[in-house]
């Protein structure tokens, strides 16, 4: 018997139609525990690197974490992974909601998808019944409007329905994939789905989920429950309320924007307006946000309310959360009645809430100076909002200029020339960040901005504090039942860490301080995508429910997988290893792994290399970023590292694969 | 004839304006009802169903009541602020019009015993489990006339009775006891 899993995957090959149930091989679990660690596993051993991200043999997995449908409060993500058409590596992108759980009662971990439907089509799992139905009727329809229908025509209200938007059907490098009130939106995946011709993956599960021993595990799901009504009771002092309390950002409940709106940028990520928020604008805000939001909602068996329906006046209601409050309204220089309203169209197009703002005033930065001009925007209307709500339709259309934009900042420079790339100043690996520029080099950020492959900023950081505490009686008071550290080293450094003087930033913590910090604060994470669990009960906020002392016993009482705090963190290491090893072999490298030229105003070249080289150290990997054969041996790896061999990855001097990708898709 | 008695009345109040659509309470539900306890996970097994609509801002926790046999002449439908609700959406019984407090394989009505458990919880498990305190537990004492009490098996078979008839069941039982004793 399995537990915690259900040692099943759904295969599907929609060029041919086939589907088929496969046994998965219990050891893989061990290895790789499950969600985003089989992923990277199946990805490697299925998609070689040649791989176009819209070739047939691109595969896109849909995988439950390994706790999904087990009571763990919070355990509800799915993780997608599939190969990138933006950054052209590894795509895994997360979403909560009630999809995951509801794969696991009907009677699978993952659904993995190959191939390319001639026609539009959706997936209906009911439990054993599995079929792909015509989806020629939903074609342009909005990915909420389309779940509601589905429900409807199949006369399920209680199915599950992960749909995309005309965005995913057209391609666009953005596109999301909706969800109840989640998306998973990141890297693209939903322009993969649309390119096989999926319009949906409908789930309905009536079947157990079993755990191993049952009184330990629901003991500790009770121990998480208190002690997250006893973190909701009591916010952490002396830290901005944004990071004083448990779950995702908890922006659909906050009025004061202002540390929002005087520290994240606006326009294309550009213009800081330090003395933007008063009285009038906090009336106002708050007026529309009340008016609007019908209720906060939460997801899949979890207490913390993250997000919200809301209905802006004379359009549908639709789910929002987190940061997408912001995004376009700050985008454009307008208001949060605006942003609230764009943000209808974008969820039903199926965007990211984060790149198409960005795109969008990426754009008219282009035609202010320009480099764009009115023959790229014919019939486009006068009023900067008009503007906004104009590109965005014709961005999810591929119409026009459109059809640039829709390829991201990075691509859309490099098809528009003419200095257009100066202004896609905001990118990672090819990817729109958060709308941050800051003053000095943050050694800790500088490592995780670099050297993450989850692209967003908020899916690495988390665990330490942003900042170091003033007094020391607040350090103090901090460490004092901070009890979730992998070591009273942690404490250490947070009780000696200085606002300014010899103990400050950049030079403290050290550099090998902060490899030890970001590879904890990484290390969460990677789990938290393994288990399913939520990052806002976890990886995310500071002192989290879920930290690296319960998970071991987590997956022994859930999974029946013997596991103490080594394992797992090995374990973890063999999966973040393996996403790594699929991105080398995509010809990641070295030159990759930068945060944007201007994210700092004061930069410390000497330090930046020192922290990488150092880094790159301590994590087993050579100075171009590449595991190295003995830490894939430690690992169990020694395929990756024949695999490197055999490709000359080891030896190589220039022009890895990616560069030889991207220009011919150039081309 | 019954006679008077004192019993105690417990009250689950549902204020569905807290609910935020979480569906814990299922989740806690199950687990609880699997045998072992927590050892299975399965919400289409839970005795609470939270009809979500979030579109519609619909959210109601209903609890499973008793086992109806036949369904009714006719149906109820609620407008309430405006929202229209489904058909029979606050109705509790297990009955033979809709899929709803049955057992996904056997078919099996499930009703809501208030978590009976020894020793007895201090609340029941979806409350607890309710961070949002849209459910809250009430308990008071009662005067009342006490009815013969249906066993678990009792209702059972008397819904499979309703489904197969009476002589099917009867054929039934005695072939499977044959056959155990064989
Ligand atoms: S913490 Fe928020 S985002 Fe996370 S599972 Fe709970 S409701 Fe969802
Ligand atoms: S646990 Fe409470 S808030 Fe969640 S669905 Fe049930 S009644 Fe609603
Ligand atoms: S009181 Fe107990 S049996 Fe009834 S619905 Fe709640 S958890 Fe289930």
């Amino acid at each position: 018997m399995r537990y915690a899993e259900t040692g099943f995957n759904l295969e599907v090959d929609l060029t041919r139609g086939n589907i088929e149930r496969v046994a998965t091989d219990p050891r893989d679990t061990e290895l790789y525990l499950g969600g985003l660690g089989t992923n990277a596993k199946i990805l490697w051993d299925r998609v070689p690197p040649e791989t176009d991200p819209f070739s047939p043999d691109n595969l896109l997995i849909f995988s439950a974490g390994l706790l999904c449908g087990t009571p763990a409060t919070g355990c509800n993500r799915t993780i997608v992974s599939t190969i990138s058409p933006q950054t052209l590596l590894m795509a895994f992108s997360m979403m909560g909601g009630f999809w995951a759980p509801e794969l696991k009662y009907a009677g699978y971990d993952k659904v993995i998808l190959r191939g390319k439907s001639p026609n539009l089509v959706y997936l209906w799992i009911n439990n054993d019944k599995v079929e792909i139905r015509d989806a020629s009727h939903l074609k342009g329809k909005g990915a909420v409007e389309t779940a509601e229908l589905i429900r409807h025509e199949l006369k399920e209200p209680k199915a599950q329905v992960a749909a995309i938007g005309l965005a995913g059907e057209n391609r666009v490098y953005f596109a999301s994939i909706e969800q109840g009130r989640s998306s998973a939106s990141r890297q693209g995946i939903g322009a993969v789905m649309g390119d096989k011709g999926l319009k949906a993956i409908v789930v309905r599960g009536t079947k157990d989920v079993n755990v191993a021993k049952p009184a330990e595990y629901m003991e500790l799901c009770n121990e998480v429950l208190k002690y997250i009504k006893f973190r909701n009771e009591n916010p952490i002092p002396g830290v901005m309320p944004i990071l004083a309390g448990l779950g995702s950002p908890q922006e659909m409940k906050v009025h004061d924007e202002k540390w929002h709106t005087e520290n994240f940028m606006w326009g294309n990520s550009r213009v800081r307006r330090k003395d933007f928020w008063n009285d009038e604008i906090a009336r106002q805000w708050a007026e529309t946000l009340d008016t609007m939001r019908t209720r906060l909602i939460s997801c899949y068996n979890c207490p913390m309310t993250c997000g919200a329906t809301i209905s802006p006046p004379g359009l549908p209601t639709y789910m929002m959360k987190c940061f997408s409050k912001l995004t376009y309204t700050m985008a454009a220089f307008s208001d949060l009645e605006f942003g609230l309203g764009i943000a209808q169209s974008a969820t039903e197009y199926g965007v990211d809430g984060f790149s198409t703002p960005q795109v969008m005033a990426f754009a008219l930065e282009l035609y202010e100076n320009g480099i764009l001009t009115d023959d790229d925007f014919p019939g486009m209307p006068a009023d900067n909002e008009g503007r906004f709500r104009w590109l965005l339709d014709r961005i999810v259309r591929r119409e026009g200029i459109g059809d640039v934009l829709a390829n991201g900042t990075y691509w859309a420079a490099r098809q528009i020339g003419k200095g257009a790339e100066e202004y896609a100043h905001n990118n990672i690996k090819k990817h729109e960040q958060l709308p941050l520029k800051l003053s000095m080099l943050n050694p800790i950020y500088f490592l995780m901005y670099s050297t993450g492959e989850k692209i967003n900023i908020t899916q690495i950081e988390g665990q330490f504090p942003q900042a170091p505490f003033f007094t020391v009686e607040e350090r103090e008071d901090f460490v004092r039942d901070w009890f979730q550290v992998p070591d009273d080293k942690f404490k250490q450094i947070l009780l000696d860490w200085e606002p300014r003087g010899e103990k400050s930033m950049p030079y403290y913590p050290t550099v090998q301080m902060c490899c030890d910090i970001v590879d904890w604060q990484e290390r969460m994470h990677y789990i938290d995508d393994a288990l399913g669990m939520c990052s806002g009960l976890s990886s995310f906020p500071l002192k989290p429910p879920y930290h690296i002392h319960n998970y071991p016993k987590f997956i022994s009482a859930g999974a029946g997988i013997d596991m103490d705090e080594d394992k797992l963190t090995q374990a973890t290491k063999r999966y973040r290893t393996l996403v790594r090893a699929n991105n080398i072999r995509r010809g990641m490298r070295r030159k990759d792994e930068a945060p944007p030229q201007n994210h700092w105003k004061k930069r410390f070249p000497d330090l930046e290399k020192e922290l990488l080289d150092t880094y790159y150290k301590f994590k087993g990997w050579n100075e171009q970023g590449i595991p190295t054969k003995e830490s894939l041996h430690e690992l169990g790896l020694d395929y990756v590292a024949e695999d490197f061999e055999s490709r000359g990855i080891y030896s190589e001097t220039e022009n890895p694969s990616s560069e030889i990708l991207a220009e011919a898709k150039n081309n | 004839m019954a006679e008077k008695k004192k019993k105690i009345v417990k009250t689950i109040k549902v204020d569905v304006d807290k609910c935020n659509g979480c569906r814990a309470c299922e989740v806690a539900c199950s687990a609880f009802h699997s045998a072992p306890k927590y050892s299975g996970n399965n919400p289409a097994r839970s005795r609470i169903r939270v009809i979500r609509e979030p579109l519609r801002d619909i959210y109601i926790p209903v609890y499973a009541g008793e086992y109806a046999s036949a369904e009714c002449m006719g149906r109820d439908k609620y407008v309430i602020d405006g929202k229209e609700y489904e058909e029979c959406a606050f109705c509790r019984a297990s009955c033979p019009s809709r899929d709803i407090f049955k057992e996904p394989d056997s078919g099996l009505p499930l009703k809501c015993d208030m978590c009976q458990d020894d020793p007895t919880l201090e609340k029941p498990l979806c409350v607890q489990w309710c961070l949002a305190d849209a459910l809250t537990y009430e308990e008071r004492e009662e005067e009342v006339e006490e009815d013969v009490k249906l066993e678990d098996v009792e209702i059972g078979l008397e819904s499979m009775i309703d489904k197969y008839g009476w002589e099917k069941v009867m054929d039934t039982v005695s072939r499977i006891s044959a056959s155990k004793k064989g």
